[in-house]
């Protein structure tokens, strides 16, 4: 079946007839679940020239497990990513899904349009970096992978060279202790004022410790990460130093940020709300993994 | 108020499509083919059912359902939904216009002040009930949080909305808890 284009809207079904659209149109814009974007042309702050439209190509909207790792189609929905069976195997990813907008904006947007809008704001970002998700991006070439920090190079600003889509996002599953920590003006409908994303790995004894909202792309407190990591004990699972450490990491994570002020708020909050969050984080998810080592279970595959 | 309009259209830039709203194929002929969905239902099909408050996702007025999913038509490029089933708040009365029984219950709890948000809180209600009929205080909560209301506080809202639950159930209970026949 050939693409159905309406004047300058298509509509492809399969992935070979998205880039053959592109070919065809090399200036349209994609559309994914048009939360960013179509806010844009209401408001006529972008005027595409042509749009080909992802809604109704199938391979983008599924997901996988491929041994050690889940692979998860650009197209999944915060809605998707939310559901058992994919949130047992990135928690992480799915408590930052849930905290997007409302069912409305879960239901249309998708993984794949966070990652290509590339604001410091997109909550799932600070997920994939703290998991190291590897981006598989296609063209009609063939196709490449990138990290977060390869891809998102500034505020809306990516690597993406004409005639690419992202195709689908591979994480590590069960990766440790995940947690994502999230601050706003009200819990719902809200764009993020600073992001954590943390990951305690009880296997391969890492602390990964990712922000968002605090710099023109995403951060990784590297300092604080390793910090953190020398101070627990990996048996017990507990944190060596207690509350000075806990103090200490929260100054290291703060440091790390390099955030701006404006219309949502200031530098010196968020600043101070990275490290509140990410001494939090790590609170909760040393209590889970202690809790999950009292009962026996090891997050071994 | 509102989204600026676009500037003057060329016309190659406009398309003609169709979109099948409500059980119905609706022809839509010559418009921009920057439309958004909401854009296409008040303006170019005279479904003004479907309010515009924000067009930017954050006040849920304009919610219908596609595919049987809750969305905000204002986000929706109209033309990218040729061939998918659409259901606005139009579509959700009873056969012979009658109130369904969310809105029957809004009016009967005095869930309607101003009006303006109720049509969006009606499809995501129905949505809600549809995919989960015991929801608790909390889930409608969570599931109607996409939905700004400025006049009721949300209380009676939400008492309409567990009286439906509540009549449902009872409805079930009555039928021998089999609908399957």
């Amino acid at each position: 079946m050939s693409s159905t284009a309406t004047g300058r809207v298509y509509r492809p079904t399969s992935l070979e007839e998205v880039f053959t659209a592109f070919s065809a149109d090399p200036e349209a814009h994609l559309l994914a679940g048009g939360t960013d974007f179509m806010v844009e042309v209401n408001y006529n702050h972008r005027r595409p020239p042509a749009v080909i439209s992802l809604r109704d190509v199938p391979e983008l909207c599924r997901w996988r497990r491929e041994g050690s790792e889940i692979v998860l189609g650009a197209g999944c929905t915060y809605t998707t990513i939310m559901k058992a069976e994919i949130a047992d195997l990135v928690p992480g990813l799915a408590q930052a899904a849930r905290t997007v907008g409302s069912p409305q904006i879960r239901n249309a947007g998708t993984l794949g349009g966070n990652i290509a809008t590339a604001s410091p704001a997109g909550d799932t970002l600070p997920v994939l970096a703290a998991l190291d998700a590897s981006i598989v991006i296609a063209s009609a070439k063939g196709s490449r992978e990138a990290t977060l920090d390869q891809l998102t190079v500034g505020p809306k600003r990516t690597t993406l060279e004409p005639g690419e889509l992202i195709l689908e996002v591979r994480l590590p599953a069960l990766l440790g202790t995940q947690e994502f920590l999230k601050v706003g003006t009200r819990n719902a409908m809200v764009i993020s004022v600073a992001g954590v994303a943390i990951v305690v790995d009880w296997v391969g004894h890492s602390v990964r410790i990712a922000l968002g909202s605090v710099g023109p792309v995403i951060i990784r407190a590297k300092e604080a990460e390793g910090y953190c990591a020398e101070r627990i004990d990996w048996d017990l699972r507990t944190l060596e130093g207690g509350d000075v450490t806990l103090a200490e990491l929260a100054a290291q994570v703060s440091a790390a940020a390099r955030p701006i002020d404006d219309h949502r708020s200031t530098a010196a909050y968020r600043r101070h709300a990275v490290g509140v969050c990410a001494r939090r984080g790590i609170e909760r998810a040393l209590d889970a993994g202690a809790a999950a080592r009292e009962e026996g279970s090891t997050w071994e595959l | 108020m509102g989204a600026l309009r676009p500037g003057p259209m060329q016309p190659e830039e406009l398309v003609s499509y169709k979109l099948t709203i409500n059980g119905r194929e609706h022809e839509v002929a010559d418009e921009w083919f920057g439309a958004s969905l909401l854009t296409v239902l008040r303006d170019h099909l005279g479904l003004r059912g479907s309010k515009n408050a924000c067009e930017q996702g954050e006040c849920g007025s304009c919610s219908v359902l596609v595919d049987g999913t809750l969305e905000c038509s204002c986000m929706v490029l109209a033309a990218a939904v040729v061939g998918h089933n659409i259901v606005t708040i139009e579509g959700l009365t009873q056969v012979d216009g009658g109130l369904s029984d969310v809105q029957e219950a809004f009016v009967q709890a005095g869930a309607v002040q101003c009006g303006f948000c109720t049509p969006g809180l009606i499809v995501s209600i129905h949505d809600v009930l549809e995919r989960n009929p015991d929801a608790t205080d909390l889930e409608v909560r969570e599931a109607i949080s996409g939905n700004l209301c400025r006049c009721t506080g949300y209380g009676r809202i939400l008492a309409a909305t567990h009286a439906v639950a509540a009549a449902r159930r009872e409805r079930k209970h009555d039928d021998g808890g089999d609908t399957s026949s």
